[in-house]
């Protein structure tokens, strides 16, 4: 269990307030200058060096990014950081903790990771139904800017940094990184053909990072214990602590900081009280978010909770947003749901995602109830494989994956309510002769 | 320049090229719905994926992606194939299987490309999607059910007709294309989204059910209704032009044209002159052509002849009316029927010199009394262009919605001889500067503009920055003719005889002889005419006709004239035995070596070099510009008055009316 030292999330749980001097009392904005005065290039390589991995879900090194943007920007096209908060994704909740109970360790991070790549300012893009974390939000940017830590002059280090928080208005796909630039530029939220990538040209048609909450909250920390304390946790390239955010069929589903690695059993009876009547009970989980593949009980308990020890039973850490699921689920009716999530949040620009997701939920109907030929389990599995990367973002391999999950581990179950039905409807009746 | 294979073959191909061009060039055919020459890229349909190494192990979209050294590109792999018909596949669950009754069957990107990359049959057992119809104006029918989301039409309106009003609401498979509140497109290019639409989403409203595409003759001629000269190709069944096209040219339109060039065909079999008439006892009663004939070698005009060429004739009728006036003796000739009366001295001097492709090249344009998105749409597109790579645009005049961003300058002429400050220094600096010169200001700022030649150096090496913008067909063709005297219109009102050659814009009440009318529509001059003789429409006849810019174009007969109608050429020929002045050629093909004797610049087709030398005409300018020649865009001519499209559509775009539609 990770001890409370070495917890960066400190108020996850909102037993203090969020302002400004209650964040200043946990250790945040202390001394902000001296970080800044590392000076860009030490702030990125302590990041490199943490090994922190973004949190967003794709896992790419945070600081291995923030090194793509231009060294020297142009005074006509500024560099930007974008920071992600659109949580949208079913399961996920762990950024709305942070912004509503700790939104200064937010906006410290913002500073701190804005100066490193050299940008002009931090567009906070949240949820459109985060209605009361967007109140914390912009309240807690006003009382940064009022103490003069950001604005002109951030925290006296004599940089010019603007934090702007813009609200979005509930579409899933502005989630996604180019959709996010679209939609804060005033237009249709809809994912941008890469290449280019955002670094090259993203808001605006400027240099801009797009960055998970979490991964830029944990910045200022990282850079005040050391790159060494972080790296400490964790397994060899998944480095770190990590919120996760655990559903679904535990005792006690919760929002929890705990160090990456730590195996699937241990994170649950230590912090949810066990799964809902014992371990014998689980059926399947599904470890990051809806859009990765559901993984069965046995495959799961003694997993490590991380990028690679998820990878190799087929599935992914995604956001670490833990799905459990015991045995009085309906699988193949959850799977279902997600489906109907995917085809509703399409936002319908390619083809393989705006019609094959409608195409792939009306079939997952049918399996539910039965309604469906034994072969149209196969079909089904050929169109999530036409599907599956050959869409312009990686909606479409969300929308696929979870099914592909559910036939990989429950295809028994499919067949027998197809049989089920197919055998519980009457015999044909013969003509009397 | 980027080196790569393509199944093997090794292609180099230009900076900047995307792997879909590479393809191509190594002769692969890559099938796609979404990609367009002329647009931006949006990568949406998917149907380009080939697979590329080094790479992703996924297909990659080929249209947006950038060609690189060693790339390895392979389009006939299980994979590239897979991808290929998956897409197919999803595009048709939802596409209505229509295409019997469907306007664009027969010409229809997804029915060929299922053919050609598709699976051959459906998996999907699940409903299909409807979509409602959209309301986007007199020319586009909207089928949205056909649609596949391809947006070429959104792009289309936003890029090259610059008007943002065709968009996409709702999202995933609910989305939908759609016009601004569903109003009628403002535009004039509007017709275009019609070509564009890979399917039979947007199909054109006045053609439909009108005709198959394969019982079509195809006709490839040229376009009056502007000085554009737009390459058409018109497709006709029997005796009926029943569809206008545009054909690619890149130096003139590109592959677009405006609406009245697509959709004032309608008015070719309406208002028709299919007999001869003559004028008895001030009324106009039906005739033989001998009579006809007859009731005009009985003028005794005593050499006192003149002809008045209308906008859309061409150059082989001018020179058949030109032969016949000079063997009666005369040498009264005009075009300019509202009366201007510049200079022709040079014609250099009133032509469109930086020609419509060069104008994307300048880099600071001054408008001087134009208004070019009714005057030459297809200029003003380029204008666009020239924007998209950095020109500044000023202009003189009233202002008006030209599509794009105008620095107004005013509207009084003087400011031609005193510009303001930061836009000399914008021309100064300029290294190809551009001056449009409309028929609003050509009476009294011709001078004034010329003389910019010499303070903004307008012309100089390999560049000439002096354009006039004309809005007839006829002009350039009329004035190299001779077509142009002295004092304008008004030294022919005299004349005993006159013949108008299809003049419908004149000013009849000035002219006091006897007028015959050699026109194919009973429009104004019709009316006024003591003889009206029926002649053929530009489908009607094959001729010359030189653009604005100087550039000889030679169209095509698709259809023959209606009734006792004949080629004008022919009407000037036998009336010229009748008057006992035979002309000497009795072929269009004669008639053609007799003019160009005469032109010799109008024997090959092309642009004409006119030679740059500026006429002597006082550079001062004065007055303002009240207003521009055309009113509205829809009814210049007496093609598009006969035309119930041009009239819904100057109805609705123009005047503002509403037109209540039939619940379906």
């Amino acid at each position: 269990m990770l001890a409370d030292r070495d917890r960066i999330f400190t108020n996850v749980y909102g037993f203090q307030s969020w302002k400004l001097d209650a964040a200043r009392v946990r250790g945040d904005w202390d001394n902000t200058k001296a970080l800044l005065e590392l000076g860009n290039d030490k702030i990125i390589d302590v990041v490199k060096a943490s090994g922190l991995r973004g949190r967003g879900g794709a896992g790419f090194p945070t600081g291995t990014k923030w090194s793509f943007m231009p060294k020297e920007p142009k005074p006509d096209r500024p560099n930007f950081l974008v920071i992600n908060a659109d949580e949208s994704e079913p399961g996920s909740c762990k950024d709305r903790e942070i912004i509503r109970h700790d939104p200064h360790k937010l906006i410290e991070g913002a500073l701190v990771a804005g100066f490193a790549m050299r940008a002009r300012a931090a567009y906070i893009y949240i949820r459109g139904e985060y209605i009361r974390e967007a109140e914390v939000l912009f309240a807690a940017v006003q009382e940064a800017y009022g103490a003069g830590l950001i604005g002109k002059n951030a925290c006296g280090s004599g940089y010019d940094f603007d934090v702007f928080v813009h609200r979005g208005a509930g579409a899933y796909i502005c989630g996604e990184e180019t959709a996010m630039l679209e939609s804060l530029e005033g237009k249709k939220g809809q994912p941008r053909l890469k290449p280019p990538f955002p670094a090259g040209a993203g808001l605006y048609g400027c240099p801009t990072t797009v960055n998970n909450v979490e991964s830029i909250a944990v910045a200022p920390t990282i850079l005040r214990r050391g790159a060494e304390w972080f790296s400490s946790f964790g397994a060899e390239n998944n480095r770190g602590t990590k919120l996760f955010q655990i559903s679904g069929h535990v005792n006690k589903p919760c929002v929890v900081e705990e160090a990456m690695s730590i195996p699937f059993r241990e994170l649950i009876e230590t912090h949810c009280g066990g799964i809902r009547g014992g371990w014998d009970n689980l059926l399947a989980v599904i470890p990051g978010g809806s859009s990765v593949p559901l993984v069965p009980a046995a495959q799961i308990i003694d997993a490590p909770m991380d990028f690679d020890g998820l990878k190799a039973v087929g599935s992914g850490l995604g956001t670490a947003a833990i799905i459990v699921m015991d045995k009085s689920t309906d699988i193949v009716r959850a799977i279902s749901r997600i489906s109907y999530f995917y085809k509703h949040e399409s936002c319908g620009q390619c083809t393989p995602c705006r019609e094959g997701t409608g195409w792939m939920w009306r079939v997952m109907e049918r399996l539910r109830t039965g309604e469906a030929d034994l072969s149209e389990i196969d079909m089904l599995q050929q169109v999530t494989k036409q599907v599956e990367g050959h869409s312009i973002c990686a909606l479409g391999d969300a929308a696929a994956w979870p099914i592909q999950g559910l036939i990989k581990h429950f295809r028994p179950e499919l067949e027998r309510r197809i049989n089920e039905r197919g055998g519980s409807l009457a015999p044909m009746q013969e003509a009397a002769e | 320049m980027p080196k790569l294979k393509v199944d093997g073959i090794e292609v180099e191909v230009p900076q900047g090229a995307t792997v879909l061009q590479a393809c191509e060039a190594a002769g692969k055919e890559i099938p796609r719905f979404c990609y367009h020459e002329r647009l931006s890229i949006a990568g949406n349909c998917r149907m380009c994926l080939v697979e590329v190494k080094p790479g992703p192990p996924k297909p990659q979209a080929s249209c947006a992606l950038p060609a690189a050294d060693n790339q390895e590109v392979f389009t006939t792999t299980p994979m590239v194939k897979n991808a290929r018909e998956g897409i197919m596949e999803f595009l048709l669950i939802n596409h209505p299987l229509d295409c019997p009754i469907c306007d664009q069957g027969g010409e229809c990107d997804l029915q060929d490309q299922s053919v050609a990359y598709g699976r051959g049959q459906s998996r999907y057992a699940e409903n299909k999607r409807a979509v409602t119809e959209k309301y986007m104006g007199p020319i586009v029918k909207t089928i949205m059910t056909r649609c596949i989301q391809c947006t070429r039409c959104i792009r289309f309106a936003e890029e090259v007709a610059g008007v943002e009003e065709i968009g996409a609401i709702y999202r995933g498979e609910n989305m939908q294309i759609t016009s601004y509140l569903e109003e009628a497109v403002t535009s004039e290019l509007s017709g275009n989204v019609v070509d564009l639409c890979p399917v039979g989403a947007l199909t054109s409203k006045p053609y439909q059910y009108e005709a198959r595409p394969w019982e079509l003759r195809r006709t490839l001629t040229i376009d009056v209704m502007d000085a554009v000269g737009t390459n058409i190709r018109l497709d006709s069944r029997g005796r009926q032009v029943l569809r206008c096209v545009p054909r690619i040219n890149e130096d003139v339109n590109e592959e677009w044209a405006s609406d009245k060039t697509r959709h004032a065909i309608d008015g070719l079999v309406r208002r028709r002159l299919d007999k001869p008439y003559v004028r008895v006892n001030g009324k106009l009663l039906p005739a033989t052509w001998d009579e006809a004939f007859a009731a005009i070698a009985a003028v005794d005009h005593g050499g006192s002849v003149a002809a008045v060429a209308g906008d859309l004739v061409d150059c082989e009728t001018m020179y058949a009316a030109k032969a016949l006036v000079r063997s009666l003796g005369s040498s009264l000739l005009e075009g300019r029927q509202t009366g201007m009366a510049y200079d022709t001295s040079s014609l250099a001097a009133v032509n469109f010199n930086t020609t419509i492709a060069g104008t994307e090249e300048a880099d600071a344009i001054l408008l001087v009394g134009t208004n070019l998105r009714w005057e030459a749409p297809l200029v003003n597109t380029r204008v666009r262009k020239a924007i998209k790579r950095g020109a500044k645009v000023f202009a003189v005049g009233p202002e008006t919605e030209l599509t794009y961003k105008v620095e107004w300058l005013g509207h009084d002429l003087s400011v031609l001889g005193d510009l303001p400050d930061t836009v000399a220094k914008i021309f100064a600096d300029a290294g190809k500067p551009m001056v449009i010169v409309g028929g609003a200001a050509l009476k009294d700022g011709h001078g004034a503009a010329l003389k910019l030649v010499e303070t903004l150096n307008l012309v100089r090496n390999g560049w000439n920055g002096f354009n006039v913008v004309h809005m007839a067909a006829a002009r350039m063709g009329g004035l190299m003719l001779g077509y142009a005297a002295k004092g304008g219109i008004a030294d022919l009102t005299h004349a005993k005889l006159t013949f108008f050659l299809g003049a419908d814009e004149v000013d009849y009440s000035r002219f006091g002889g006897f007028k015959v009318y050699v026109g194919h529509h009973g429009d104004a001059g019709a009316a006024h005419a003591d003889v009206v003789l029926p002649g053929a429409s530009y489908a009607e006849k094959s001729g010359t006709w030189v653009n604005l810019e100087g550039r000889v174009q030679r169209g095509e007969r698709a259809v023959f004239p209606p009734g006792d109608a004949r080629e004008d050429w022919s009407i000037f020929r036998a009336l010229s035995d009748v008057m006992g002045a035979r002309l000497p050629f009795d072929s269009l093909a004669g008639l053609r070596e007799e003019m160009y004797g005469e032109v010799p610049a109008l024997r090959h087709e092309g642009l004409v070099s006119f030679g740059w030398s500026v006429p002597a005409i006082d550079g001062s300018a004065s007055g303002t510009i009240g207003g521009y020649p055309i009113k509205d865009f829809y009814l210049t001519n007496a093609i598009c008055r006969a035309s119930p499209t041009m009239q819904r559509c100057s109805a609705e775009l123009v005047h503002g009316e509403t037109f209540a539609e039939a619940a379906e």
